[in-house]
């Protein structure tokens, strides 16, 4: 039943691409969105069925041998090297399997409705499926070569569904440097794997645990290993420096970032790190970078997004900070809150991307937030759905986001390896998420409409699985109330406890919920004051004119990178190509073809056609043969 | 081998003045047609030399007491009159589109 999961949805794809190459691209009709996303959400929504009896049969489970398993076949065996093709399902990635087949059927919902007028709804919904078929054989792999086989696969769909629109030059590019620059991070993770290899002997997750557990590895060679899987989870979980390729990926249909750049192959980097926590929790020096990247990600991200117009730009940088600020929790030892804040996380943001979508479908494809407003009179219901995501972004109690945060930020201060420091990088992103997320919100939905287009309501496939997605959003924090955390409980097993630093007493936990309500609080109103009155915003940001067009340039990071690697290699591949691929390696194979000419030239001479010359030339070959044998035999 | 070959008429005659004769009209048949330029005359010379050698198995199955090569012969026959009927058929389409049975007209497959 576990290994039905992954391969329903793969199902999907087969039937969904199928149709399509074999159907539609042969001039044949195409599948209605109706039907073909009628297939996919079906396909999907079983794997969640699935999922959740599963879900039950693990928790009726004793707590230490809360594993089911399955093997598929052997994949590579090679030597002392032995890979089945394996899933395991345990209490962690339980857990990612509901979110991705849960989330992820309510996202193929909404997709019924934003595709109705596309092309090739077949196409996209098989992609889709592909995609969470790798996404769950990520989650669901029992050693890191089988996650690794997933993770390939989700950077695939990814790539393939960014430049889903690839005859625009923009979005193909796009889809391009996605996949460049998640390849950068895949070889950390390689490496990082043939480290483990070389180190441990063997790549499965269970056994890598017990190998470690027994032995005393050196804390050198760990803190190689985790930096390398750490720089693969930069590259899928877009953290500095690798994030660039995150809010260009919005040049996808927004179905896709809310699936695949939101909700859940961006948290995948998470997932990796709760996964192999046993080895981060080894070393110190990796759990430091990890949360000081993930910091100051979160802040870096967080700055850029308050100075963005495009509306799912500004998500898309919300969620490269939102990601840091997971990292920044793994990082301090509380991987426990870090994933707690992936759940609430793919339930808000996954609702604020498809009212995004809901938003930029309603006023026919219109994207700038400048050009919007007062849509809480066309578009009751996305703003009403809206509002509650906002909200849990925002960290206003009892959102669900207020849980998460509040946790990530408690344990950035209190854990053993946190401080004041790592504090204030969380408390200062999630004042200016509070800030840039009402900004968004006043701009889009409140105020007078600045647009000539009429919006209108979207059609109800589209807006239910908004509402259930906003009762998720505000729902979800419940799992994890602070001492009653019903998720650390269930986590506690693989991810472990977190431990409190010397000094820092349980009991302030109240004043760090208090603080980070009040500084929530303190980002909306001040949004409120400088956006309700666009005249105001207009006087700030001309007073702030240069640090506004920074941010607005996103501190100049694309056009950084531009100069630091692309132009280079862009210049020494010019110079390879034009000094030794055509002087040397061309020229070397032409003068094979050159001298295979003039040869051929040479004995075409022989031909002359004349048949009876032929005959002539057998008769002088048949004579010398049997000349020389009688000479032989006379000798 | 005997000493002769016995003819019916009761004169023996010596192998190698028949083995001489077939030669001689087998080269005969072989210059033909190496040197002539008239189809036509390419296949009778190839007749020439496939008789040439069927006079030779004749003429050799009695002395050898072997039936073998009487038998050939008429293989031998058979085929060289396929063979003479294809080529007569090909000689006549080449005349058709041509216009003329000179093979000097027909070496356009050269290098």
């Amino acid at each position: 039943m576990l290994a039905l999961i992954p391969l329903l949805p793969l199902l999907g794809f087969l039937i969904n691409g199928l149709w399509y190459a074999s159907v539609q691209l042969r001039g044949g009709k195409a599948l209605s969105a109706q039907t073909s996303g009628l297939i996919a959400t079906g396909t999907i929504g079983t794997s969640f069925l699935l999922g959740l009896v599963l879900f039950f049969q693990l928790g009726s489970l004793p707590e230490e041998s809360r594993a089911i398993e399955t093997t598929l076949f052997s994949w590579i065996s090679v030597g002392t090297l032995n890979i089945p093709l394996a899933f395991r399902l345990d209490a962690l990635n339980a857990l990612f399997v509901l979110v991705i087949t849960g989330i992820g059927s309510l996202i193929h919902i909404f997709t019924i409705g934003y595709m109705a007028h596309d092309e090739a709804p077949a196409k996209f919904f098989a992609y889709l499926n592909l995609f969470c078929a790798f996404m769950l054989v990520l989650v669901l792999g029992s050693s890191l070569p089988v996650l690794f086989l997933g993770w390939e696969g989700v950077g695939l769909c990814s790539y393939l569904l960014i430049s889903y629109w690839y005859t625009d030059p923009d979005k193909a590019s796009a889809g391009k440097k996605a996949f460049i620059v998640n390849r950068i991070g895949d070889l950390g993770f390689l490496l990082g794997m043939f480290l483990i290899f070389t180190t441990f002997g063997t790549l499965d997750f269970a056994a890598l645990k017990e190998v470690v557990a027994q032995t005393t590895p050196s804390a050198h060679i760990v803190t190689i290993i985790c930096v390398l899987l750490f720089v693969g989870c930069t590259g899928k979980s877009a953290q500095l420096p690798l994030f660039v390729w995150l809010p260009d990926a919005m040049a996808g249909p927004t179905p896709v970032s809310a699936l695949i750049h939101a909700a859940t192959m961006v948290t995948s980097g998470i997932y990796l790190v709760s996964r192999v926590s046993f080895l981060y929790t080894l070393s110190h020096d990796a759990m430091m970078l990890m949360a000081v990247v993930g910091g100051v990600t979160a802040l870096f991200a967080a700055t850029i997004a308050v100075a963005q117009n495009d509306i799912k730009k500004v998500l898309a940088y919300s969620t490269v900070s939102q990601l840091g600020l997971m990292f920044l929790a793994c990082g301090v030892g509380s991987f426990g809150a870090g994933i707690f804040h992936v759940i609430t996380h793919a339930c808000f943001k996954g609702l604020m991307f498809l009212g995004a979508g809901s938003v930029i479908h309603g006023m026919h494809e219109e994207q700038d937030i400048m050009k919007m407003g007062g849509l809480r009179h066309h578009m009751p219901k996305t703003f009403l759905v809206f509002a509650a995501g906002w909200l849990a972004i925002c960290g206003i109690p009892p959102f669900s986001g207020f849980f998460s945060k509040d946790e990530v930020l408690w344990h950035a201060y209190s854990s053993s390896h946190g401080g004041t420091f790592l504090w204030a990088l969380g408390a200062l992103t999630a004042l200016l998420t509070a800030f840039y997320m009402t900004r968004l919100f006043v701009l889009v939905f409140l105020g007078h409409s600045r647009s000539k287009e009429h919006a209108h309501e979207s059609s109800a496939v589209m807006v239910v699985p908004l509402q259930i997605l906003a009762v998720l959003a505000t729902t979800a924090g419940l799992i994890g109330i602070p001492h009653l955390s019903w998720l650390g409980h269930w986590l506690m097993p693989i991810v472990g406890h977190v431990h409190l630093r010397e000094g820092v007493a349980e009991s302030s936990e109240w004043v760090f919920m208090i603080s980070s309500t009040i500084v929530a609080a303190g980002g909306i109103a001040a949004a409120f004051a400088v956006y309700s009155n666009l005249k105001t915003a207009e006087g700030l940001r001309a007073r702030f004119k240069t640090i506004h067009t920074v941010l607005a340039n996103k501190w100049y990071v694309d056009e950084f990178y531009e100069a630091l690697f692309v132009k280079p290699i862009a210049a020494i591949s010019d110079f390879l190509w034009k000094f030794f691929d055509v002087k040397i390696i061309d020229k070397i194979v032409l003068s094979f073809g050159t001298v295979t000419n003039q040869s051929g030239a040479l004995a075409r001479g022989i031909q002359t056609g004349s048949t009876q010359l032929y005959a002539f030339m057998m008769l002088v070959g048949f004579v010398s043969i049997v000349g020389y044998t009688l000479y032989g035999i006379f000798q | 081998m005997n000493a002769g070959i016995s003819m019916t008429s009761g004169i023996v005659v010596e192998p190698w003045i028949l083995l001489s004769f077939c030669a001689a009209i087998f080269f005969i048949g072989l210059m033909g047609v190496l040197i002539r330029r008239n189809i036509l005359i390419i296949i009778m010379s190839i007749e020439l030399m496939l008789n040439a050698v069927n006079l030779t198995f004749v003429s050799l199955s009695g002395p050898l007491q072997d039936m073998g090569g009487q038998m050939a012969v008429f293989f031998i026959i058979v085929v060289a009159g396929v063979g003479s009927a294809v080529g007569l058929g090909l000689v006549i389409a080449m005349f058709r589109t041509l216009r003329s049975v000179d093979t000097d007209d027909i070496q356009v497959l050269k290098g």
